[in-house]
């Protein structure tokens, strides 16, 4: 539980062992992506599941109760339904782009899950530009959900397709100038050596003031990035029905569904990764008993413990706060956020060039 | 055959039939969209060659950010219904007159060319490298180009603010 690649190292030398180079890469990379399906469509359940749990929450409510104990099943008989839907076919649509649009979404979120740090040694690829590689994955979703609005040949589709594609361009900039920030103190793009880098303190620790600054305007371009309340003007359904994915029916739908709680997911295990410590335990400095007893706790648990809380905080946004207009969308990234973080970068360079940092 | 050599000749497929499909779709956006999968493969190509900087930048400007602003005209300008017109026949001669010579230079220019390998070690394509070597002023030092280049893009932002700008009543 503490170290998985002990573990991983003897299923490679076993695979390495009786089968031909070939066939043992081949089958490595099967068994990696059958887990990461096999985790993506599970997590991917639960989130939603947690989602109607967290809304019930803020509403004063039960949420879902009846299937399973808790309800834990609801979300498992959903998806069953979904499967079992008619997948509608549109005449006037583009039907081969029309078919595509959800793949390239989920494509892009599971891409971006496998450079992801879960635990020591469980990464599936530890890139040298490991930032810049989510990054560039994760710019890829929008362009499934503009010729998702597009080829759909619906005029809500379109306009919330447009309203996604400004939405997300603007807020990408935020986006990775906050990231930005981290990778300066850290001084590398590595995931794995960013966190090392924090093995004597989270980084919202150790970087000030600025630090903090940069994580809040991470957590919120990145919930304007994944189209999310209160951000989510591209599937708005008060005006627009739902958006882009209006016409879409059966696990078409369920896709784009899926494909918005994992970018979630991959948002907040990013800022997880970079300001929050990864897998490291939280210790405090000088408290050595309290180090041991918070050393016990497997990294597996505290990777998910504040990837979690990160996405509880996102999705408190979602429900307490009203959506934006799509004028006030703009202005809040072009003319606050951008600036500030501007500064804010330029400031945390200055800090780490002064090694005023912890 | 080995492993990656089978996935690089699957990309390098991709790269081929996408492009072809990229010219001859009468759809713009479809056109727009198999541009998309040659710059994804290009991009693979890049990371198997162990480039990934470069297979990340490939993504995150052509990919993320060129073929977005194609996508994002396309539906501020086009219909759903509407496809190009067939090309004239005078069009369609000059053309095919010209690919022809240019595949024949570049064909016989590459043929001609004997490849040798470097005798210098290479250079790593690690992030610190990449970085210092664009911001370094000595020797293998980028920081001039480097600078004139985002002088350039500051230049051509404020001129197209400038023209999007509506007049002052």
């Amino acid at each position: 539980m503490y170290d998985f690649a002990p573990f991983i190292d003897s299923y490679t030398s076993y695979l390495n062992a009786h089968f031909s180079p070939f066939w043992a890469g081949l089958i490595s990379m099967v068994s990696l992506g059958v887990a990461l399906l096999l985790f993506y469509a599970v997590l991917g359940l639960y989130l939603v599941y947690a989602e109607r749990k967290v809304c019930a929450q803020m509403q004063n409510r039960m949420g879902p109760n009846r299937v399973g104990p808790m309800g834990l099943f609801q979300t498992i008989a959903d998806l069953i339904k979904l499967l079992l839907k008619e997948l509608i076919y549109i005449r006037n649509a583009d039907s081969f782009l029309f078919n595509i649009a959800p793949f390239i979404v989920i494509v892009a979120s599971i891409m971006a899950i496998g450079s992801i740090p879960f635990a020591r040694g469980l990464q599936a690829v530890d890139l040298n530009i490991g930032v810049l590689y989510i990054l560039a994955i994760s710019s890829m979703g929008v362009i499934g959900v503009l010729i998702a609005g597009w080829a759909s040949n619906s005029k809500y589709s379109v306009i919330g397709a447009m309203r996604s594609g400004a939405q997300v361009i603007s807020y990408e900039l935020s986006v990775g100038l906050a990231l930005l920030c981290a990778i300066t103190f850290a001084g590398s793009m590595q995931l794995s050596e960013i966190i090392a880098s924090q093995q004597d303190g989270w980084w919202i620790f150790k970087g000030h003031i600025p630090a903090f600054v940069a994580f809040v305007i991470y957590l919120i371009a990145g919930t304007a990035e994944t189209n999310r309340g209160p951000f989510d003007l591209a599937e708005a359904e008060s005006e627009l029905t739902a958006g882009f994915h209006t016409e879409y029916s059966g696990i078409k739908f369920a896709f784009f569904f899926l494909a918005e709680y994992m970018n979630m997911f991959v948002i907040a295990a990013l800022a997880t990764t970079l300001f929050l410590g990864g897998w490291l335990p939280f210790h405090l400095y000088n408290f050595t008993a309290f180090n041991t007893v918070m050393d016990y706790i497997p990294p597996v648990f505290w990777f998910f413990g504040k990837t979690a809380f990160v996405i509880y905080v996102m999705m408190w946004f979602k429900w307490t706060f009203p959506r934006l207009r799509i004028d006030q969308l703009l202005a809040l990234e072009w003319k606050y956020l951008l600036p500030i973080s501007l500064l804010n970068l330029l400031l945390i360079s200055f800090l780490t060039l002064m090694q005023w940092h912890f | 055959m080995s492993g990656p050599k089978i996935i690089f000749f699957i990309l390098a497929a991709a790269i081929l039939v996408f492009s072809v499909m990229s010219i001859f779709s009468r759809r713009i956006l479809r056109a727009a969209i198999y541009l998309l999968f040659v710059l994804v493969s290009m991009a693979g190509l890049y990371y198997m060659m162990n480039f990934q900087f470069l297979a990340a930048v490939q993504l995150i400007l052509y990919a993320g950010g060129i073929v977005v602003l194609i996508i994002f005209s396309i539906l501020l300008t086009s219909q759903i219904n509407s496809t190009l017109d067939p090309p004239r026949k005078s069009h369609l001669l000059l053309g095919a007159v010209t690919s022809v010579l240019g595949l024949i230079l570049g064909a016989t220019t590459i043929l001609k060319y004997s490849f040798q390998a470097s005798a210098s070690a290479p250079i790593g394509t690690d992030m610190r490298t990449i970085g210092r070597h664009l911001l370094g002023t000595g020797a293998e030092g980028y920081a001039l180009p480097f600078e004139v280049i985002t002088v350039l893009l500051l230049a051509a932002l404020v001129g197209s603010i400038l023209i999007a700008r509506k007049p002052k009543v």
